[in-house]
């Protein structure tokens, strides 16, 4: 046996580490472990493959780890809670570069190569070039550098098929002529193609599009560990991209949509279009009055959406709700998979809050209750309680499962204007006999029911 | 050829692995949803093993100068990643007291 035959067997016990990880992350008790699991596979990896005859040159290596390591780390430990969704979307867009660098340096590396090896230099370049763009265009729409709201033109879809096509081809005369000036225009236009792709996408639908990239950030590198050969890019790489996919499909499913219609559908850009108008008019209330309803209720769920993490209204909100608790009512959080913009992004945010664990309710749970709530409180969320997807067919957002707020005594709906949510549709429920609009920004909306609380 | 040998044992391994992804992560609690992403993101670091590679080579090429560049993307989002992870996983223990 020489130094590769270790070298395997350390990644072999690497990818069990990474297995077990990814299966204990799948669940609450077990998740913490899982993740240590996975970063001691990792570090075993990295270790195993220093041993390699042809790693030599050591200082630059330190060099790279010990830069990479201080950058991420002062990040991951600087970041707010509400800043998460743009964060994991960066660190994402990272590893698909990364991948789509070692692609390219193996060509600088060995210029005559087999075909096998240039379709898998293609893929990889194509796939990371794609993840690293469009993560970054995602962190720009998240972190507000960039309008939410889907960006439109005309002929985008013609042009986005062209570039794909034109992709298609160059990867022809790559792999056929191994010619550097191919390469180039394959990099320039996977990473062109990354940012077309994601602009027509809509704030609404970023926990779609943020599971998808890390799935392709995990294909990537598979496609990598096709390129040097190496069996535990493979395995990691493939674990990533296929479970990325299963939580995909379970973010689609939440919104009723098929990933083709998140893809190109442009959602949320035209307003809808089709759907009936609502009657009726939206009915605003004061907050001392909503105080006297509340401190009547017994029953309280707040129901929270991607508005309640902009106006950081996560601690009053839980400061409200201890005190509605000592008031003798029972308080519930009610959670929509797709609140937010990313997967499981309002969890995040209550947890920070110290929000108990016990309090928080998956959509399904809480609403064959909802008819039993005094008071439901909705929180910056829109069409996630719009009860136009039950009963409206002519609406875009018809079939999407929704917490049934309208079923409450009362809702109390905290919006900081008129418009509409990002789906550009008016929302039903806040025409409803039973709604009334509290205006301003939610933050300091609950503070002000908090002083009322304590008067 | 016995390159071609290697490449369908790699593919072996890549489709083994792809059904294993598929069945790995069945129901999902939602609360799960942001760490699972996150930390399965960390392990798409990985790469970082390719990028050692091209990075710690003997001669000075323009690939190993690639190589470093993906060293220390691939090292941000390893560490990173599973910083963050670990993170968000301690706030969600601290409540089920």
């Amino acid at each position: 046996m020489d130094e590769k035959q270790y070298i395997d067997l350390a990644y072999i016990v690497a990818s069990i580490l990474f297995i077990f990880g990814i299966k204990m992350l799948g669940k609450a008790e077990t998740a913490r472990k899982g993740n240590l699991l996975s970063s001691v596979g990792m570090l075993l990896a990295m270790v195993a493959t220093l041993f390699y005859k042809e790693v030599i040159d050591y200082k630059l290596l330190i060099a790279g780890v010990a830069v990479g390591t201080i950058i991420g780390w002062i990040w991951a430990v600087k970041v707010k809670m509400t800043g998460m969704p743009e964060l994991v979307a960066l660190f994402n867009g990272f590893g698909g570069l990364a991948s789509l660098l070692v692609g390219w340096a193996e060509f600088e590396f060995h210029k005559n190569t087999d075909t096998v090896t240039l379709f898998a230099i293609y893929s990889t370049i194509l796939i990371g070039g794609i993840t690293f763009t469009g993560s970054f265009i995602a962190y720009l729409k998240l972190a507000g550098k960039m309008s939410g709201r889907p960006t439109l033109f005309p002929g985008q879809k013609a042009i986005n098929a062209v570039i794909f096509l034109i992709l298609l081809g160059l990867g022809g005369v790559y792999i056929f002529q191994n010619s550097a000036w191919s390469l180039y225009a394959i990099i320039a236009l996977s990473l062109l193609l990354g940012v077309m792709g994601v602009l027509p996408i809509g704030g609404g639908d970023m926990p779609v599009i943020i599971a998808f990239l890390n799935s392709f950030s995990g294909l990537a590198g598979a496609a990598a560990g096709f390129v040097i050969l190496n069996k535990v890019l493979i395995v990691a790489g493939c674990l990533v991209g296929t479970s990325g996919i299963i939580l995909t499909i379970i973010m689609c499913k939440a919104m009723n949509r098929t990933f083709g219609n998140v893809l190109f559908g442009g959602f949320g850009a035209a307003g809808g279009g089709g759907s009936k108008g609502v009657e009726g008019e939206m009915k605003g209330v004061s907050v001392e009055d909503a105080y006297y309803v509340l401190e009547a209720a017994q029953n309280v769920v707040f129901i929270p959406g991607y508005g309640m993490a902009v106006a950081q209204a996560q601690h009053v909100v839980k400061e409200l709700a201890v005190m509605l608790e000592k008031n003798g009512a029972e308080v519930r959080f009610a959670i929509h998979p797709v609140a937010g913009r990313m997967p499981g992004h309002m969890n995040v945010l209550l947890a920070e809050a110290d929000v108990p664990y016990e309090q928080l309710c998956e959509m399904d749970a809480i609403n064959p209750m909802m008819n039993q709530v005094d008071v439901a409180m909705v929180i910056g969320a829109n069409d996630v309680v719009n009860p136009a997807a039950a009963d409206d067919p002519s609406s875009p957002i018809y079939g999407m499962p929704i917490i049934k707020a309208y079923e409450a005594r009362t809702v109390f709906a905290l919006k900081r204007g008129k418009g509409s949510g990002f789906s550009g549709l008016e929302n039903a429920l806040f025409f409803r006999e039973n709604c009334r609009m509290i205006y301003g920004d939610a933050k300091e909306t609950i503070s002000a029911l908090i002083a009322q609380f304590k008067s | 050829m016995e390159n071609l040998e290697i490449l369908i044992l790699l593919f072996f391994v890549f489709t083994l692995s792809a059904f294993l992804g598929f069945e790995l992560i069945q129901k999902v609690p939602s609360q799960l949803h942001t760490p699972l992403m996150s930390g399965s993101n960390a392990i798409s670091g990985i790469t970082i093993v390719g990028a050692l590679l091209a990075c710690g080579v003997a001669d000075a090429n323009f690939g190993k100068w690639l190589g470093f560049a993906a060293v220390v993307l691939a090292m941000i989002n390893v560490v990173g990643g599973y910083v963050v992870t670990d993170r968000m996983l301690g706030m969600f223990k601290k409540k089920g007291k």
